[in-house]
């Protein structure tokens, strides 16, 4: 195969990046060096870093971020090495994969009847005799539903990992006299690290700039980058503003690509 | 005779309707080189794994220096496995892989460190200690998972085809440096493959398998030698295999033609079956021949010819020479009465070695190994 022909079969997608990926990008960034009126500016970076609201607001997001990839993480890990042991989990790993074909605005609808005060949540909780709550528009229950909508998407690569991992390894460190929890400890799970650290990926990026859920579920309470971006271009038009704070949550996601990328020579895929 | 150090009982493995192990009885002493040798699927490394622990048989009984271990769990158990394909954890380095048991056991540092630095200089690699497993070669992998079940001291090491990912030359080498281990460890290594070369060579005892049954134990030359059947016959080696007839004791007839033999005990005018190996046949002029061939084609081995040739009676035969044939040429074979080996059809190992009992007395070595 030639050097040009080669290249051609790249076209069809290198259009689609180059307008939909890197001239955004480039807009971005051009954006963020303007102020209201038009000027070039460095004011809005900063206002970013002057302003207490924009860091405490970034704080928030990374804290959010971060708590709801802990709580993925607990939840998916397990939940994947069980699976993976199951007899029927090409099965149940369709269960797990389905929520994630329904819209996230219709999930997001669902959970305000689930959560409302006459929804089924306090229904049950009158019922044992705890309730009613406020469980809408809590923290709690943001972290809660944007868990359950990021769950799929740590379960499948650490599931894919665990399938990747040779039972051998399982077998060769039962055999020198591990116990199943030191197996677990010192082989399967630095052996599916890749795996969480993909899932951590997923999770942890698209975390930092929910802003329908911190609206809908979280009632506008926790306020992220995410809720910040929206609010600059559809409320108060400021796009300079809005450009600077994708900016840094572009930067943030490089940051967390790197950490969670193996750096370490001749580690093992 | 010694406590054995592994017995196995009347063990059966089944899955479904499907028979891995069929009523294996096999005994492991202290100290010996044995060898599981059979084609892919004949429930050897069934075998293995049952005394590794990492496979529940459904009948039968394994035992460990007299104690049945069938229910102790793998990490229980003194017994170590090289696995086929090394299982080194790819997160360690070289020197945590080897130390991997020994850190579980909650050693002292300097104990550990001391262990481990002789088992690697035991396996040559002294030096590889820091390095990754992924920077090693297939010949350093293999060195490093014996290094890490040796380290454990095992009373059993259990080798399932380790060999069979390196090339020929260096799977030699390492056939001379596992026998030189074996014996200057003194431990049992139990030894899996289907390469009869390989068995022949390292081995104080070979079990033949096949179908999940032992056909025939005994050392390399015993079986060599005195195969039982067809099956082991063709498996070990090559060899002429011819049906003849029982004609009285010591005397055979096969090929149209009647000859002395040293087997005996066989029922007269029975239907035998005629081992020979190519080795054992001499080329010679048509005066002296015990039978006449026409040569058909023949390869340089480098150390022998083998020649390939027709009788009469349409029979192929398989000869090695060390001086070329004729292609085309009518040339005599000769052999000598005891390079004639005579098997009976579906004999078991147990009749086999009763019958020699009757005939051949007190000369026996049958069973010194």
């Amino acid at each position: 195969m030639t050097k040009r022909n080669f290249w051609g079969y790249f076209v069809p997608y290198g259009l689609w990046l180059g307008l939909f990926v890197i001239a955004p990008v480039a807009l971005i960034v051009y954006q963020s060096f303007f102020n209201l009126d038009h000027q070039l500016t460095l004011t809005n970076y900063a206002d970013y870093f002057r302003s207490g609201v924009y860091l405490k607001m970034t704080l928030n997001s990374v804290w959010y971020a971060f708590l709801i990839t802990l709580f993925t993480g607990l939840i998916s890990y397990p939940t994947a090495y069980v699976l993976h042991q199951l007899k029927h989990r090409q099965l149940w790993l369709l269960l797990v994969i389905l929520p994630t074909w329904i819209n996230i605005l219709l999930k997001a609808y669902a959970f305000i009847g689930i959560f409302s005060q006459d929804g089924l949540a306090n229904t049950f909780l009158r019922f044992i005799g705890l309730g009613p709550h406020q469980l809408l528009f809590t923290n709690a229950s943001f972290i809660f539903v944007a868990t359950y909508i990021q769950i799929p998407f740590m379960i499948l690569p650490i599931y894919n990992a665990l399938d990747d991992l040779n039972p051998a390894f399982i077998n060769a460190s039962q055999d020198l006299g591990a116990t199943h929890w030191q197996t677990f400890r010192h082989v399967i799970f630095p052996l599916t690290l890749p795996g969480v650290k993909a899932g951590i990926q997923a999770v942890f990026i698209p975390s930092l700039s929910l802003f329908m859920l911190t609206r809908l579920i979280g009632g506008n309470k926790v306020i992220t980058l995410g809720t910040a971006i929206e609010e600059h271009f559809l409320t108060t038009m400021n796009w300079g503003m809005g450009s600077t704070i994708g900016v840094v949550l572009i930067v943030a996601m490089i940051i967390v690509m790197q950490l969670t990328n193996d750096h370490t020579k001749g580690a093992a895929k | 005779m010694s406590q054995p150090i592994i017995e196995l009982r009347h063990v059966t493995q089944k899955y479904g309707a499907q028979t891995i192990l069929n009523n294996i009885n096999l005994t492991l002493e202290s100290g010996k080189f044995y060898t599981l040798l059979g084609p892919s699927g004949c429930g050897k490394t069934t075998i293995l794994r049952t005394i590794g622990g990492f496979n529940q048989v459904t009948s039968g009984d394994v035992l460990f220096a007299g104690q049945r271990i069938n229910e102790l769990p793998a990490n229980r158990r003194n017994v170590n496995t090289v696995f086929q394909d090394y299982a080194l954890f790819p997160n360690m380095t070289v020197a945590e892989n080897v130390a991997f048991g020994l850190t579980l056991k909650k050693l002292p540092a300097d104990e550990i460190a001391d262990r481990v630095a002789k088992a690697l200089k035991l396996v040559q690699l002294s030096d590889f200690g820091a390095r990754d497993i992924t920077a090693l070669s297939g010949g350093q992998q293999q060195r490093i998972a014996i290094a890490r079940a040796i380290v454990m001291q095992p009373k059993v090491l259990l080798l399932d085809e380790p060999l069979s990912a390196l090339d020929a030359k260096l799977r030699r080498a390492m056939q001379y440096e596992l026998r030189e281990l074996q014996q200057r460890l003194g431990i049992t290594f139990l030894f899996v493959t289907h390469d009869q070369e390989e068995a022949l060579a390292m081995s104080d005892e070979i079990f033949v398998m096949n179908h999940g049954e032992v056909l025939q134990s005994g050392s390399p030359v015993d079986i060599y030698d005195e195969p039982i059947n067809h099956f082991v016959a063709d498996f070990i080696g090559e060899s002429n295999i011819l049906p003849g007839k029982m004609v009285a004791d010591y005397r055979v007839s096969f090929d149209g033609h009647e000859f002395d033999c040293v087997d005996a005990g066989i029922p007269d005018h029975e239907p035998i079956e005629i081992v020979l190996r190519p080795e054992d046949i001499t080329l010679t002029d048509l005066a002296h021949a015990k039978l006449r061939v026409t040569i058909d084609t023949q390869l340089f081995r480098g150390d022998y010819y083998e020649i390939s040739a027709t009788d009469d009676r349409g029979h192929d035969w398989l000869i090695h020479s060390v001086r070329p044939a004729q292609d085309g040429a009518r040339v005599g074979l000769t052999f000598l009465a005891d390079d004639l080996h005579v098997m009976r059809l579906h004999e078991k190992e147990a009749e086999f070695d009763a019958r020699l009992e009757t005939y051949e007395g007190t000369e026996t070595n049958h069973d010194q190994a």
